[in-house]
């Protein structure tokens, strides 16, 4: 083999041995590398039942009660939904409609949620105010020609 | 190959890059001042951040290239290390600092705008931990280069890290597909509709090109006093530094 054949086959070679080393690892640590867990996991047991987890899920529409600094809020997949108490400041994006992490646990005995931290989930989406509205708009019309 | 020894030969590419370097600047200067102008007045507030958004305009971009110059540089340290062309060597060693600056300032803004939106400044999630690093990698390259004072065997070592740490760029794009992260996955894609309004991709797109002019030009400029500093003991570098003198 030439020389820069060598050379190259060793790159490769030690490219491929350190991907699949950590793709193992990645897979091995599949679990813990999850920023949060959804609301229907929490539900299916696969959350950690005490201790600190996250849950993340959309802010219910109506479900925001406000106390002073103490709220309550429901966080759903859409499937199954978790009702949360916090007591501090909320970040700027939260909002009913919002995705939200919130990290906390259980409370013992009651399918209630004590969290400690709220934060909130950015979109994707950027556009200007009068579009936002003008889409919010158009929405509304298509579920109302939907509906009749 | 041989195309390459021709005309990567580093007295030639000295000159060649002396005569690009003030057009690359000009580039720059120029899209540097139009990007910004168009990102902080041209473009409408966010209908959710008002103009806190503004700040996707350093980030972003500086995002990507963090991910490009790293690309680059391993590939450049990789054509240097199986072919033994020494003008790739030096191309990868001077992209290290401007990749780490990158890195380093899309870190920062990111968690600018963290605090505000997030409600923190930084969380250990799969995109943010990739990035961070990213930044140890780049400066682990720096800190392996620097170490070793032959600069042939510097390159070589130091080429195998470069070529192991591309595993990470695919980990961080896809961070926010395979794993539930707080960041927010990809607003502009290959194949799929930007999800960014026209008049906000604009400024966006502009930038993004202001750094990479940029990238290019310092590079430039970084692998000219490499190449001075490494053929130091050469005839022309010792005419050239006598004529100037």
């Amino acid at each position: 083999m030439k020389k820069q054949n060598k050379r190259l086959a060793f790159l490769l070679i030690i490219l491929a041995g350190m991907s699949l080393a950590v793709w193992l690892v990645l897979t091995a640590f599949r679990h813990n590398l999850v920023f949060f867990y959804s609301p229907t996991q929490v539900f299916e047991g696969k959350a950690p039942r005490h201790g600190i987890f996250r849950v993340g899920g959309l802010v219910e529409k109506g479900s925001i009660k406000k106390d002073g600094l103490k709220t309550t809020f429901t966080i759903t997949d859409l499937r199954h939904s978790i009702v949360v108490h916090y007591k501090g400041l909320l970040p700027d994006l939260f909002r009913a409609g919002q995705g939200v992490v919130v990290q906390g646990q259980m409370a013992a005995g009651a399918p209630v949620f004590f969290a400690r931290q709220v934060l909130a989930k950015h979109g994707a989406n950027y556009m200007p105010p009068e579009v936002a509205a003008e889409l919010k708009r158009s929405m509304a019309a298509k579920a109302q020609a939907a509906e009749s | 190959m041989r195309f390459l020894h021709k005309y990567g030969a580093p007295k030639r590419f000295y000159r060649l890059a002396g005569r690009l370097v003030p057009w690359f600047a000009a580039i720059t200067v120029l899209l540097f001042v139009s990007g910004l102008y168009l990102g902080l007045y041209w473009a409408p507030p966010d209908y959710q951040q008002g103009d806190a958004y503004r700040i996707m305009f350093v980030h972003v971009p500086n995002a990507w290239m963090s991910m490009m110059t790293y690309v680059i540089m391993a590939a450049f340290a990789a054509t240097g290390y199986v072919w033994n062309v020494r003008l790739a060597d030096m191309l990868a060693k001077a992209s290290a600092p401007l990749g780490a600056s990158f890195t380093l300032t899309a870190l920062v803004t990111g968690s600018l705008w963290g605090k505000p939106m997030w409600g923190t400044w930084w969380v250990w999630d799969a995109r943010l931990t990739s990035e961070l690093v990213l930044f140890f990698l780049y400066i682990g390259y720096m800190a392996l280069q620097a170490s070793i004072d032959d600069p042939q065997r510097a390159a070589r070592a130091s080429a195998i890290l470069a070529v192991i740490g591309v595993i990470n760029i695919p980990i961080i794009h896809y961070s926010v597909y395979w794993w539930h992260t707080l960041h927010q996955p990809a607003s502009l894609t290959v194949t799929g509709q930007p999800k960014i309004y026209m008049t906000m991709l604009i400024p966006l797109i502009v930038m993004s090109i202001a750094f990479l002019f940029f990238y290019l030009t310092m590079l430039l400029v970084r692998v000219r006093s490499e190449i001075l500093l490494r053929e130091r003991h050469s005839d022309w570098v010792r005419k050239l530094v006598g004529a100037a003198s």
